[in-house]
């Protein structure tokens, strides 16, 4: 690394390209999402640990209620999503912990670069690497909850498009609860509420699907609600993160 | 104008003003409350279909209007305190919370006790109950969140941000809340479906909402007073006063 050479005596210093440190947002988005990848895949744990909790949670209600197929039926799709929906919140606690245990968060609000272009590829990598795998696992769930055949399609894409919302969402969160020492039970309280819209129209997506009717109009209200929160959830993280970092 | 706004901000300032306004805000409120309850129970005709079970509407009605309005005047005190950074905003946005927290708790409590001569029940998930519950929870969110910063200020701006993100969701929540009710069950009983309302039912009915926005504006006033008193508790003015008062 170049900081090495900094600290030589012999060797002339090496003088920071300002002009090169401004790089454009793309440059600091890509370092950042490969950054987080890495770092992520490096912790396969924390990749799997969410989805196991979602299969456990969906093995519980069975046993918990009735292993009466008719009765699953029924309440597959809502059971499927409200289980997803914990899985990811679950998850959510380490999106910046150990970005801020280790400093690094505080190098992202000192970038050039605006942070909350920097806190949305985080939030990016978040739903890849738990969002989108709880979508791709869901029709499994779903076929030990003998969810009718038709919905799977439909099951999936309501989580992978609800999923984005809810990383989104659960960011705010996230960082205005990181600098505090127990703040897993508080993100929760802070969360779910702000969750609701999102699976109602998650769920009521799939459930349309088995009904017969079209499930367009719970998707296209999905999408509008991530657009929503895409376009305004990072001003939010991004004031969350310097409130957490300053106090 | 701005001069008087801007002295507002200062929290002596406040103190002085609030002191004059406040008499007479109390005033306008126990009177309105008085006399729509008076009326309100005593004199507006009995419903034709409730009997008389239909008065708990002169306390839920003002209640669940105070439980959003509060909310609102929370997150719009904390966006003046983000944007300007005006303390006496806060100190507002600190006493309105658990003020509005109590009130949506009172609405939900007296509808769920309205629901029992009308529903049957205590507890129907109604749209308009669900996204009130919902709304408490906000409401709980707001008050741990402030108080889990061991930093005033961080705790301050953290509720503030958090009271802005909700009072986004809450048209959202209460939308698909609705969508949602439409859905999965058919409108059983609506209070909303009764004839509109006689004016002898009205007008007591307006009565009790002005007086508890009375109350609403007295009580924030009387408290933030005192939180002034807390925060500024060091200041040279805070104890002149008090040294005048002994």
């Amino acid at each position: 690394m170049q900081e090495g050479s900094v600290l030589q005596g012999d060797t002339p210093p090496v003088r920071f390209d300002v002009q090169g440190a401004r790089g454009g947002v793309s440059i600091a988005l890509i370092a950042t999402l490969r950054r987080d990848l890495t770092l992520m895949l490096r912790h396969r744990g924390e990749v799997l640990n969410p989805l196991v909790f979602f299969a456990l949670v969906i093995t519980l209600f069975p046993i918990g209620i009735s292993p009466d197929p008719v009765l699953l039926t029924r309440i597959a799709p809502g059971l499927l999503w409200v289980a997803a929906l914990l899985a990811a919140l679950l998850s959510l606690d380490s999106l910046f912990r150990s970005d801020f245990d280790d400093g690094s968060l505080e190098q992202l609000l000192l970038a050039p670069q605006p942070l909350a272009a920097l806190s949305l590829a985080k939030v990016a990598v978040h739903w890849l690497l738990t969002g989108l795998p709880l979508a791709l696992m869901a029709p499994l769930l779903g076929i030990m909850l003998s969810l009718p055949a038709g919905s799977y399609a439909i099951l999936s894409l309501s989580l992978a498009l609800g999923s984005a919302s809810l990383s989104l969402i659960g960011a705010i969160g996230a960082a205005l609860t990181v600098g505090l020492a127990r703040g897993g039970v508080l993100l929760s309280l802070l969360v779910l509420p702000l969750y609701i819209p999102v699976l109602i129209f998650g769920a009521g997506a799939v459930q349309a699907a088995i009904m017969g009717d079209g499930a367009g109009a719970h998707l296209a209200i999905l999408g509008a609600l991530l657009a929503a929160s895409l376009a305004l959830s990072p001003w939010a993280i991004a004031a969350s993160l310097r409130i957490s970092i300053n106090g | 104008m701005w001069a008087f706004i801007h002295k507002l901000g200062s929290p002596k300032w406040f103190y002085a003003i609030s002191a004059k306004l406040q008499p007479w805000c109390w005033a306008v409120a126990a009177l309105l409350i008085v006399a729509g309850t008076v009326w309100g129970l005593a004199f507006a005709p009995a419903d034709y279909q409730q009997g008389n079970s239909f008065r708990i509407i002169y306390i839920h009605v003002p209640a669940a209007f105070l439980a959003q309005s509060a909310f609102i005047s929370m997150a719009s005190a904390g966006l003046v305190f983000m944007v300007w950074k005006i303390k006496v905003a806060d100190m507002a946005a600190t006493v309105m919370a658990p003020f509005g927290a109590a009130m949506t708790f009172v609405a939900l409590f007296s509808g769920a006790v309205w629901g029992v001569p009308t529903w049957g029940t205590w507890w129907m998930w109604d749209a308009r109950l669900t996204s009130m519950l919902i709304l408490l929870f906000l409401y709980l969110g707001v008050i741990a969140l402030r108080g889990a910063f061991s930093s005033r200020d961080s705790g301050s701006r953290a509720a503030s941000v958090l009271a802005m993100v909700g009072v986004i969701n809450i048209p959202i929540i209460k939308y698909s809340v609705d969508w949602w009710y439409t859905l999965h069950q058919p409108a059983t009983f609506s209070v909303t479906s009764t004839p509109s309302m006689p004016m002898t039912m009205w007008l007591p009915l307006l009565v009790m909402v002005l007086g508890f926005y009375s109350f609403f504006i007295a009580l924030t006033l009387m408290r933030t007073r005192s939180e002034i008193l807390r925060r500024e508790g060091s200041k040279r003015w805070v104890r002149e006063l008090f040294q005048e008062a002994r």
